[in-house]
């Protein structure tokens, strides 16, 4: 039972992250019928942008990460540097949108996929680089101390066991889940959001509607990856330890939301936030009940189960190939 | 001068030339038809005027306003909106979020509703389906759905692709007299038709086009009379 609650508990907090990630590959699917491989190099980019924001902004609030007896640092520090990594990565959003992609827009879909694959190469590259993010790991400073909120004595298997509900989890779960309720908003109650459906719909049919289609994509990806900069800020107060902007975890991570967007059913929002959590949920609990080793093994497993059954995912509709 | 004004529009489709040369005219108020038969090059007409295709050569001029080469939103934007061929609604939503968006580009919220209001007077059937998904409507639904949507933004000029495609003939009939109804009450149409038949009936003008080239010209009803077009269009023997 406690192993139970604490696996859930990490299931929620990953399965958020994975969901945040899934809904931009899922948005621009939607848009472009094309797959964003440069999009978890965004991720890693919100996680970068944080760091050395955070590097740069604790000396000047006169807290030193190094020194443990520091002072917890204020709420709005946290915030702020959310925000300014969702900022900037909206931007870099769009400028791979309008300089890679559009000028793609009438080529064959290969085309614009093979670019995507070099944008992500180009990110990696670029942010290896010494005066970007340097080729080497770093510890990212505690932007949220992790306090217990609630330790819960639950019955296990070997007498009573305490299971601890910490800060940092329920704020990855809740900023989350705010973002993924105004992005709701978003696409199904507002203007935009019509367009974006329409558009996802028929590209051709929504510019006869006076719909600036072009906008209304450059909005797709700016939002795609403002979340992706959520995610990687979320990812790094979580593992604080971060791998290089090249390195595999990464890779493995946006491969993985990728992943929680087919099953959801790909270019479905709601799906996207489902298929997060559904892996996350076989990850975590196949890694605490079976073996951590084959923790990616579960994922992939489920991703040809549901294609085999449902190709289409599990929100996701019969598509029809327009010819 | 004529509201809309196409001169020696010409098209290609990488090295296939759609458009040889089209010229055509549409004063306010008029209804003028199209007509040719399939592959002539009426769709590729419409698209061009949209801006959804870009012409090689020759000039579009609506409302006094060059528009070729200008993109499809800003075209919409000075009152030239286009209902598609096909229809082209939008499954995935509901009829009345279709509605609302022919309304993308206004803003003015009490002039809109009445536009909407005056478009469900037209077709009462879209009224009682508002709250529906756009995929679940009948064939003749989904088009009348596009034709107001169409209205909803408040057309100078309405273009309207085959209208009439795919639909039984009592339905013909029924979208063919509300294409009367909205002349009458004030917008000037754009038709593109196979139905060459109905087309001429409801037309003041007509042209025919063979193989990306005007043939015909006229006031409708001399078009329906003569020999060549009744033989080619109309199933005269």
């Amino acid at each position: 039972m406690a192993d139970f609650a604490q696996t859930l508990m990490t299931t929620l907090a990953v399965g958020s992250l994975y969901a945040l990630i899934a809904l931009g590959y899922t948005m621009v699917y939607g848009i472009l019928k094309f797959i964003n491989f440069a999009h978890s190099d965004i991720v890693v980019l919100g996680a970068w942008i944080s760091f050395t924001l955070t590097r740069w902004l604790f000396p000047a609030v006169g807290l030193d990460a190094h020194n443990p007896d520091s002072p917890a640092p204020p709420l709005w520090l946290g915030a702020s540097i959310l925000i300014a990594a969702v900022v900037a990565c909206s931007l870099i959003g769009f400028v791979i949108e309008r300089f890679a992609y559009r000028p793609l827009r009438k080529a064959p879909r290969l085309n614009v996929l093979i670019t995507a694959i070099g944008v992500s190469l180009l990110l990696q590259n670029l942010g290896q680089l010494s005066f970007m993010f340097g080729p080497s790991p770093q510890k990212m400073p505690a932007l949220l101390s992790n306090v217990e909120l609630w330790r819960l004595s639950l019955p296990s298997s070997g007498g009573a066991r305490n299971v601890v509900i910490g800060l940092v989890d329920v704020m990855i779960v809740g900023t989350s889940a705010v973002l993924m309720i105004a992005l709701e908003f978003l696409v199904f109650r507002t203007k935009i959001g019509t367009a974006m459906r329409a558009v996802s719909y028929d590209l051709e049919a929504s510019a006869l509607m006076g719909i600036p289609v072009d906008r209304i994509i450059s909005y797709t990806f700016m939002l795609g990856s403002a979340l992706a900069a959520a995610a990687g800020f979320l990812y790094a107060l979580k593992y604080p330890g971060l791998n290089q902007p090249a390195h595999t975890t990464w890779v493995l991570l946006g491969l993985k939301a990728f992943v929680a967007a087919v099953i959801g059913g790909i270019g479905n929002v709601r799906g996207a936030v489902l298929g997060g959590f559904v892996i996350a949920a076989v990850e975590q609990f196949g890694a605490y009940y079976l073996s951590s080793s084959y923790r990616d093994v579960y994922v992939f497993a489920l991703l040809i189960a549901i294609l085999l059954v449902r190709p289409s995912g599990l929100l996701g509709s019969t598509v029809r190939e327009k010819v | 001068m004529a509201l809309l004004e196409v001169e020696n529009l010409g098209v290609f489709y990488g090295a296939i030339e759609a458009l040889r040369g089209v010229s055509l005219c549409v004063e306010a108020g008029e209804v003028v038809t199209l007509i040719g038969a399939n592959g002539a090059g009426k769709s590729t007409t419409l698209r061009t005027i949209s801006g959804l295709l870009q012409p090689r050569s020759g000039k579009i001029v609506f409302d006094g306003r060059p528009i070729q080469n200008w993109p499809p939103h800003k075209v919409v934007e000075t009152g030239l909106v286009q209902a598609p061929e096909g229809r082209k609604i939008f499954s995935n939503l509901t009829v009345e979020e279709n509605l609302n968006l022919g309304a993308f580009l206004r803003n003015d919220k009490a002039a809109i509703a009445k536009d909407r209001e005056r478009a469900l007077e037209f077709f009462p059937r879209v009224r009682e389906r508002l709250a529906q998904q756009a995929g679940t409507l009948s064939g003749g639904e989904q088009q009348m759905l596009a034709i107001a949507r169409a209205l909803v933004a408040r057309p100078k000029l309405l273009m309207l692709d085959e209208p009439s495609l795919g639909l039984a003939p009592q339905l013909v009939q029924t979208i063919f007299q509300v294409i009367r109804e909205i002349n009458r009450a004030g917008t000037t149409i754009l038709l593109v038709e196979q139905n060459a038949n109905m087309a001429l009936q409801v037309a003041h003008r007509a042209y025919v086009i063979e193989v990306g080239k005007i043939r015909m010209e006229g006031p409708a009803a001399q078009l329906a009379a003569s020999d060549d077009v009744r033989k080619a269009y109309l199933g005269a023997h």
